[in-house]
């Protein structure tokens, strides 16, 4: 099949495995060097690329070392090569790296720069947060915050925003040459559907096959453990699947839509949740990784299953023409089991919409071993509503715990209908036993797990009005720790 | 002058860009070969079955290579010779190398390297601490022991003992360039190799060894590296030595790079110990005595062990005067990767020792952790010693012929009995710049040597007052007895690190420096640049020198063909030994220009000076590039040499008697955190340094090296955790099981400055060595952890490294735990 896309404001026509990713194919075949391999598995943006899609949306890092081919079709690349101007001037990004020594080393370097680049482009000035996909040993970082706000004041080089406009002006989004055949033999047979409902059709078809969203995990399974898919759908032309839709009851967010546009979107809603995903991936894997995604592949330690199960998520899930909805936390079975039949995907997951009226009771907890761009050791997400300082529902789920996303049916029990108060809490802590039994890794031990959960309970209750704490006499007692300023 | 100026990193430009080329940049020929290691799974056995054949079917593979197959299985290590490139048969950590594939490509060969069946008789590994010392598998015949006055009386006398042990993590270097090396066949079975390492001459030998060619057969280049920290010091040995064997074999250019995985599968890391203490205080805090026992985990081969462990030793005091000390360090072989170099080369993990009996004597004497360091300081160098001591650069080694022995590794302990001045030297360990050998009452170190130039109570009492500690302190106090979830802690240590290889042969340096006739120059030494920017500030020694502006400076990539028989950059020795030989040759081409040029300037040559692209004396003068023209038409030669060995050392590791180091570099911080008593998560909140680099060749670049050496520093001792499984496999070995610091880790408010005065010694324009040293001032993070733990209760937290949030919750619950002992 053939894939098209602007690299630094040149078209290319790409043939051949659909399963090569963005950065072998620029360092090897396209000789385009300044874009490293650090870690090979998204995690420390040395391999940063900025990618423009078609419309006019912000321009997205990614991580080129777990980005397939196919996921560029139509789509504007820009590599280090491409930030200095066509004229060979620097980039303010760049100068101000230089003034304030924001290399050392230098091989981390060009992914910060593309990373800042973007940054810059889209006007964000959360520069902690832009860079946290980006690991730099040898800095400390300091000097590149520092280049980052000195940049910041500068005005975007115009080369910066011109791929969009190439983009709605060229023939490279062209919905044909999205119906690839297959590959040559032993690679990955590619497909690209347009629309969800060419996916059911095929994928009813083809059920053995792989389904790529962001590729942030699959492209693990290609880049570490060598399994290359026998045959996969990659679903970045689905824009049906894309997209958040709000009525009055409910809250719709389409399968492919990416945890960066879900974070904005919690950002009024659940500020709790928004918070938890602004330390979900980084922004290159957020900018990648899709809420479809992050529920179908399962895993135990996805962070986005437990809040959206403590807020009464419907998962909503197509096979051919036929569609289903489950609360979402019956579609996780067990360790490495789904609700989900061959031929059948996760088309949008579906919040209640929060009355203005009822206040936001939400509160999710990410723990790790640090805190940006970590995988949880546990992820606790609480939901309780109050009647009359009464507790008359409660939604507590947990990752990290347990094989599965899971409930903590046991301790909703023991609170329910107890009042709002710090004493209902400590006689439920014991509930989490008959809940949980965790496992102890490298991330953290069993104990641990169990005792930072029950703490996660006190922490709500502090943290929650109008609770009659103790503690609360002072009114100010602080509980979140990223808070603190020194 | 070019010198002491804030210059950009000379590649800032290249890097910025994405021009800076690294090894796996470098164009290579269409036939090139890529190479990956089959790796052991097991810990420790015997191979009975090593099926290889789907990996020599798998797409792409061209050659598959076990130990049986090489006629000669060349040898990887840097000390003692016992680190086959492949198994010989035997399995000794989860990880070892056990056969090498050559594909078409990186992935052809990672992909086969995988379908390897192996069987291997298991046998139970040897991991812990605990189980190496109970089965008494270790380096050298016993423990090393340093001792300076009667320890054992002052701990029997002593009014308080404080007594204890902490448990320090290792860290993997996480250099964001892999290990990689390229070998490209030349003719008559010569080879070039492309390496990034910071030891090119121990890459150039060993390749040497493994193809049974002199040395000078093997050319090694490194241009840079992206990032080192000591893990380029040895650990690239193995792929050089692959792909020059495999390249001798082809004939075809082969490359190698791990990734990142493999690279922390295979790797040295730093090494994790245990330190446990017997202290003894007075009623007012002074420190009697302490006896140290250092347990070290060296891994399964020697590699750079014992001196990294010898480095512990002699940072047991850090800035402390002892009046006794005992410091018994055991350096044991496990089952795991073999711990290496890694910036601070154990001086972090000693100095962690004896910061621990400070903060925990506090806690048991109610004293403030500041007073009781202040109170137990080494005494100030005194005005009357303030002035230079006289360099003496006569100092050379005696040479001698030897084998085929690693003398250019830092392991090579063999030679560094063999060496020296014979063994009598050791007793007479002064030396003519010596002070008198000193009881209690001298200003001495457990290992005998003087200190002469301590600045740390004036470095002290001025980072107190700019980063406001008192007010700070009881600011921590207010908010913890007001807060009961939130508890912040506040901590100042400081810094006080030995500078020169311990090794004493490997400091020396060399360079070489050409003047073209246009008057450009063109500058090569045998120091290594991995980011330190190490090129830029020689450059600026030679720029000064000439009295032309960097830029006429064109700095080269390091060339064991140009600059032969180098030590590692390492030991933060590389702008102390690179500048001052650089210095040297371009003095004696300056000196030849002067001589050409003084008749035209009637002038002694002299009198000739070098500055502003002009060649002056008096009123006369003429432009640089002219003078040049004149030495050349006068056939006079624009080439020199130079040469540096660094006076004044001498030292005996196995008496732990002599002067190791020519200087200290000081420094000290204040670290504020808050630790969360829910979970044990905890943030750096404010750092303030105030670090010596003598007089600074260039203060931007040192200061990059101070914030990253502490930022570095205290990701070691906080959210960088290590952790092995029972059977010996390695669970963190990428960036997502494997956290080092990122942006938001950074202090949000972090103050940086320099203590601007010159070194005593007579080092490259009075600078001082920055690489290393900045990495310990991290220790005052884990002090303050430990200080907003014990906040939570009357109990002494014990905090163990690294202060992950599981350690500082149960930190907490033994801080609350109130029938814990206070001592």
């Amino acid at each position: 099949m053939t894939i098209r896309f602007l690299l630094n404001g040149e078209p290319q026509e790409v043939a051949g495995d659909p399963t090569v990713t963005l950065l072998d194919w620029l360092r090897e075949r396209a000789r385009l060097t300044g874009t490293k391999e650090g870690c090979n598995e998204g995690d420390c943006g040395a391999c940063t690329v900025m990618v423009t899609d078609p419309g006019n949306g912000p321009a997205r890092s990614l991580n080129a070392c777990i980005l397939f081919l196919p996921q560029l079709d139509g789509r504007a690349v820009r590599t280090i090569e491409g930030i200095a101007a066509p004229d060979g001037s620097l980039h303010p990004v760049q100068q101000a790296m230089i003034a304030h020594h924001g290399s050392q080393c230098g091989f981390c370097t060009p992914g910060f720069v593309v990373a800042m680049a973007a940054a810059h482009r889209n006007g964000e000035t959360d520069h902690a947060d832009q860079i946290a996909g980006n690991l730099c040993r040898c800095t400390g970082y300091a000097p590149i915050l520092r280049a980052a706000r000195a940049a910041a004041a500068s005005p975007v080089p115009p080369h910066m925003t011109t791929d969009a406009d190439r983009l709605a002006a060229s023939p490279f989004h062209v919905p044909e040459i999205s119906q690839g055949g297959p590959a040559g033999p032993g690679t990955a047979s590619p497909y690209l559907p347009s629309s969800s409902d060419a996916l059911a059709d095929w994928y009813l078809e083809n059920p053995d096959a792989t389904l790529i969203a962001g590729a942030t995990d699959v492209g693990l399974w290609v880049t570490k453990q060598h399994r290359v898919p026998k045959k996969v759908a990659f679903l970045n032309q689905c824009a049906d699947l894309t997209g958040i839709v709000d009525d009055d009851e409910t809250i719709r967010i389409g399968a492919m839509t990416t945890i960066n546009d879900l974070r904005a979107a919690m950002a009024t809603r659940h500020p709790s949740f928004a918070e938890m995903l602004r330390r979900y991936g980084s922004v290159q894997v957020r900018n990648a990784a899709t809420i479809g995604g992050n529920i179908a592949n399962g895993s135990p330690i996805g962070d986005s299953p437990p809040p959206l199960i403590a807020l009464g998520a419907t998962l909503h899930l197509r096979r051919g023409d036929t569609r289903r909805a489950i609360p979402l936390e019956e579609f996780f079975l067990a360790y490495g089991k789904q609700d989900r039949a061959p031929g059948e995907f996760v088309e949008a997951v579906s919040l209640p919409t929060r009355p203005d009226t009822q206040p936001d009771t939400l509160r999710v907890y990410k723990l790790s071993k640090r805190f940006d761009q970590d995988i949880s050791a546990v992820c606790g997400a609480f939901n309780l509503t109050v009647a009359d300082g009464i507790i008359t529902t409660a939604r507590i789920a947990f990752g990290g715990l347990a094989g599965i996303p899971k409930r903590a049916t046991h301790v909703e029990a023991a609170l329910i209908s107890k009042p709002m108060a710090e004493a209902s809490f400590h006689a439920a802590l014991p509930a989490f036993a008959q809940d949980f039994t965790p496992l102890s890794d490298m991330r953290a031990s069993a104990a641990y797990r169990l005792q930072t959960a029950r703490n996660m309970a006190l922490r709500y209750v502090a943290e929650m009005p109008d609770t009659g704490a103790p503690s609360r006499a002072t009114g100010i007692l602080p509980t979140d720790i990223l808070k603190v300023r020194p | 002058m070019s010198v002491h100026k804030p210059l950009p990193h000379d590649a800032a430009h290249l890097h910025v860009t994405g021009q800076a080329r690294y090894v796996d940049d470098i164009p290579t020929p269409e036939n090139c070969l890529h190479l990956a290691f089959g790796l052991s799974r097991v810990a420790r056995g015997q191979i009975t079955a090593l099926s290889l054949d789907a990996v020599r079917a798998s797409a792409g593979v061209l050659a598959v290579v076990t130990g049986a197959d090489l006629s000669l299985n060349p040898d990887c290590s840097p000390s003692n010779h016992d680190e086959p490139l492949l198994s010989d048969g035997s399995v000794h950590y989860a990880g070892q190398p056990l056969f090498l594939v050559a594909a078409r490509s990186h992935l052809d060969a990672r992909r086969a390297a995988a379908l390897a069946v192996v069987e291997i008789s298991a046998e139970d590994p040897i991991l812990t601490l605990d189980q190496a010392l109970a089965a008494g598998s270790r380096f050298e015949e016993g423990p090393r022991i340093y001792a300076k006055g009667d320890i054992d009386a002052a701990l029997a006398d002593a009014p308080h003992l404080v007594e204890g042990s902490i448990e320090i993590g290792g860290q993997e270097h996480f250099y964001l360039e892999g290990q990689s090396a390229l070998a490209l066949p030349q003719e008559g079975g010569d080879m070039v190799v492309h390496s990034s390492s910071q030891h090119p001459t121990e890459i150039q030998h060993k390749v040497a060894d493994a193809l049974g060619l002199p040395m000078h057969a093997v050319r090694v280049e490194v241009r840079r590296m992206g990032g080192g920290f000591g893990g380029k010091e040895s650990q690239g040995n193995a792929l050089a030595i692959a792909c020059a064997v495999m390249a001798a074999r082809t004939g075809r250019p082969c490359k190698m790079r791990y990734d990142r995985d493999d690279d922390f599968l295979i790797t040295g890391k730093r090494h994790d110990a245990r330190i446990t203490y017997r202290a003894g205080f007075d009623g007012e805090g002074r420190l009697l005595g302490v006896d140290f026992t250092h347990l070290i985990r060296c891994g399964w081969s020697m590699d750079l062990s014992l001196p990294v462990a010898d480095r512990a030793m002699l940072h047991a005091d850090n800035a402390y005067l002892l009046p006794a000390a005992r410091i018994t360090s055991h350096r044991l072989r496990t089952n795991t990767q073999s711990a290496t170099a890694f910036r601070g080369f154990g001086g972090p993990q000693g100095m962690v020792g004896i910061e621990r009996v400070m903060d925990h004597a506090a806690h048991v004497l109610g004293m403030d952790g500041l007073e009781i360091r202040r109170l137990n300081y080494y005494r100030a160098a005194s005005v009357a010693e303030g002035g230079p001591s006289g360099g003496s650069f006569s100092a050379k080694m005696k040479g001698q012929v030897l084998n085929t022995a690693d003398l250019a590794g830092r392991g090579s302990v063999k030679v560094a009995t063999d060496l020296g001045t014979g063994s009598g030297a050791a007793k007479r360990f002064g030396g003519v710049h010596s002070p008198v050998p000193g009881g209690v009452a001298a200003n001495t170190t457990p290992y005998g040597m003087d200190v002469e130039d301590f600045i740390l109570h004036e470095m002290t009492a001025r980072l107190v007052a700019d980063c406001d500690y008192a007010a700070r302190k009881r600011a921590v106090a207010d908010w913890n007895a007001a807060n009961p979830i939130l508890k912040r802690g506040i901590a100042l240590t400081p810094v006080k690190f030995g500078i020169s290889f311990t090794l004493t042969h490997l400091n020396q340096a060399g360079a070489l420096v050409h003047v073209y006739q246009d008057g450009s120059i063109h500058l090569n030494h045998g120091g290594t640049e991995m980011g330190q920017g190490l090129f830029q500030k020689v450059a600026q020694v030679a720029a000064d020198r000439f009295g032309v502006p960097v830029a006429q400076v064109k700095i080269t990539a390091t060339d064991t063909g140009k600059v032969p028989n180098t030590s590692a950059t390492a030991a933060s020795s590389g702008t102390d030994l690179n500048g001052m030989a650089v210095q040297d040759a371009c003095n004696k081409i300056r000196l030849r220009i002067a001589e050409v040029v003084a008749p035209a300037l009637q002038a002694k040559p002299e009198a000739v000076v070098f500055e502003d692209g002009r060649v002056r004396a008096g009123a006369a003068e003429m432009t640089f590039e002219k003078a040049v023209t004149a030495a050349y038409m006068a056939r006079v030669s624009l080439s020199a040499t130079g040469f540096y060995a660094t006076p004044k050392l001498q030292w005996d590791r196995i008496e732990g008697k002599g002067r190791p180091f020519l200087y200290f570099a000081y420094g000290v911080a204040c670290s504020e955190v808050v630790i969360d008593t829910l979970t044990g998560e905890n943030r750096l909140l404010r750092t303030d340094i105030l670090h010596d680099a003598g007089a600074s060749l260039n203060p931007a670049l040192d200061i990059g090296q101070i914030e990253g050496g502490f930022v570095q520093g205290a990701g070691w001792l906080t959210m960088e955790e290590l952790v092995w499984d029972d059977k010996g496999a390695l669970r963190t070995h990428a960036p997502s099981t494997y956290k080092i610091p990122c942006a938001s880790d950074a202090p949000e408010v972090f103050n940086v400055s320099l203590w601007d005065a010159p070194n005593r010694e007579e080092t490259i324009y009075r600078s001082k060595a920055v690489g290393e040293p900045p990495l310990m001032l991290g220790i005052s993070v884990l002090s303050a952890l430990a200080d907003a733990c014990a906040s939570c209760g009357a109990g002494f937290p014990d905090l163990q490294a690294p202060a992950t949030p599981e350690a500082v919750l149960a930190a907490v619950s033994r801080a609350r735990d109130r029938a814990r002992d206070r001592g």
